[in-house]
């Protein structure tokens, strides 16, 4: 097991942190601006939009990074089908961390809206408007918006089933804070 | 022997904070989505309003439905700097995209049927930045907020004779719309129609400074009132066959963009509250019409006219309404983009 890190370095476990927050808020944000017609629908919309934006940088750095370092390994007890659920799960939500916000910009795009984030900053839109394509990346983008708030949910329970239950050092690779005591024996 | 008890709680313990946090959160979710609140007004239950007796003509706009696409520029003259600092006041001429329409919800409605006449524009000035707009020919908006125009268009629908009176009842502020409804004089023409942006707008010039402003679009066209009677005769499709022919013939429309800047005591939150006579007003610059085309496969078919797709310069007040016309308009263009089929390009012939 040696070049392989004991735990994801502190770039990583902050950009986890920080895009964790960010996607949970992007959730609820999405949810709440699609059902309202207050004046909230306005700053509502336009975080959503300036969050995605930001989300998709950040995940691109996310992904060279993790690309790069790699992971700690999983426990070496953990039985096959949680192995395989926790690379699965994890390769769905780096997929939907990508997909997600370029979905959104698609269907801005290909319903002529010009896209024009917090602070004034413009994104140009790469594709022409169409009905189709419009109807096709808006229905993407809710539906998968459904499956990416369950994945994450699913992410939330494991993370603590290991944290609470299993107790066996998967969540201290990405928590925040510093690693206990008992689990740095060797140092 | 306590321990394996102990663990054996704890782990039940473990497992219920975990079944907490997931229904904790699908729950809030759901709070948030409005699902649990059957009360509120939602994009959904707006478009539901507005639909038809006879249902929804599906690939059409939600409301104002029966339209037709024109082209043209704005000349701007300048005198509109001091008051925003938006591309389209620079003095100069701006491709402009726009569409005419009646306030129906029927896109087969007889013209001369709709007491309300409507624009939709974009001015496409800064580079990259547009600047979108959807408005009106009456001088005041009938309610003043968007919850009472869900309940005037459930009042107008609704079988009780009695509706309508009781809703006027519960919002006076109805009589300004309908006297104007009752009394002006109809026109035969597009061309004839002054349109109003009703909702107030701050605007923010060079040096940061805020003005309260609405705007109206004031037709060069000298208005000819003709009875609603004598309109009912000239068939349903007048307007459109009348806005082609005139700017083919006469050649360009015109319309003056006045600005109108608030006092501080001005109600910027109400539409339906004109502004005392006497503000300062600025003509800032030219709506020229010089193509007209039809909406089927013109190019306003496209457009969401979403009023709060503004330039930097411009952008809402405390006036609810954009928000809420924000809104409604995006889910009438989710729904009739996605039913882009039943209103194909190109028409098809009956047989």
């Amino acid at each position: 097991m040696t070049g392989r890190p004991r735990r994801f370095n502190l770039l990583q476990r902050l950009l986890h942190w920080l895009m964790a927050v960010c996607i949970i808020a992007m959730f609820f944000i999405g949810a709440g601006m699609v059902s309202t017609i207050t004046p909230k629908y306005l700053p509502l919309i336009l975080a959503h939009k300036t969050l995605g934006a930001a989300l998709l940088v950040l995940v691109l750095i996310r992904l060279a990074l993790r690309l790069y370092y790699g992971a700690p390994p999983l426990p070496a007890d953990l039985p096959n089908t949680m192995k395989l659920g926790a690379k699965l799960s994890h390769y769905a939500l780096y997929g939907l961390m990508i997909v997600m916000p370029l979905l959104g910009l698609g269907m801005l795009w290909a319903a002529a809206y010009p896209v024009v984030l917090y602070g004034g900053i413009r994104i140009p839109a790469l594709l022409p408007q169409s009905d189709d394509v419009h109807t096709l990346l808006w229905n993407a983008h809710f539906y998968l918006g459904f499956a990416f708030f369950a994945l994450v949910l699913l992410h939330v329970a494991a993370g603590l089933f290991h944290a609470l239950i299993r107790r066996d050092g998967v969540f201290e690779t990405i928590s925040p804070l510093p690693p206990r005591e008992n689990a740095t024996p060797a140092e | 022997m306590n321990q394996p008890r102990n663990l054996r709680r704890s782990r039940l313990g473990s497992l219920v904070l975990i079944a907490a946090i997931l229904g904790g959160s699908v729950a809030a979710f759901a709070y948030t989505a409005g699902w649990l609140s059957p009360q509120r007004l939602t994009p959904e239950k707006m478009v539901e309003a507005l639909t038809p007796p006879g249902g929804v003509p599906p690939g059409h706009r939600r409301n104002h439905a029966k339209g037709i696409c024109f082209t043209g520029v704005f000349e701007a003259n300048g005198n509109g700097v001091p008051l925003s600092r938006a591309g389209a006041f620079a003095q100069g001429r701006y491709p402009v995209l726009g569409r005419f329409n009646l306030g129906t919800p029927n896109p087969d409605a007889a013209d001369a049927t709709v007491r309300v006449r409507g624009i939709g524009l974009l001015i496409q000035a800064d580079e990259g930045h547009e600047w979108r707009m959807a408005m009106i020919n009456p001088p005041v908006f009938p309610v003043s907020t968007p919850q009472a125009f869900h309940g005037l268009l459930l009042a107008s629908a609704s079988k009780d004779p009695n509706a309508m009176k009781t809703f006027a009842e519960a919002n006076p502020e109805i009589a300004a719309f309908a006297e104007w409804a009752k009394t002006a004089p109809w026109t035969a023409s597009y061309a004839e129609e002054p349109y109003h942006s009703l909702n107030s707008f701050i605007f923010t010039d060079g040096s940061g400074g805020d003005h309260a402003v609405r705007w109206s679009l004031l037709p060069a066209a000298q208005p000819v009132p003709v009875a609603q009677a004598d309109l009912e005769k000239r068939g349903p499709d007048f307007l459109e066959q009348e806005i082609r022919e005139r700017v083919r013939t006469a050649g360009e429309q015109r319309w003056t963009m006045e600005v109108t800047v608030a006092d501080s005591t001005d109600p910027t939150a109400d539409p339906s509250k004109a502004w005392p006579q006497g503000r300062r007003t600025v003509p800032v610059g030219t709506l020229v019409v010089q193509r007209i085309e039809p909406e089927r496969d013109g190019p306003c078919r496209d457009i969401n006219f979403d009023p709060t797709v503004l330039p930097p310069g411009i952008r809402v007040s405390d006036d609810p309404f954009p928000a809420a016309r924000s809104s409604v308009y995006r889910k009438s263009y989710d729904l009739r983009t996605a039913e882009a089929k039943d209103y194909p390009r190109t028409e098809v012939t009956k047989p």
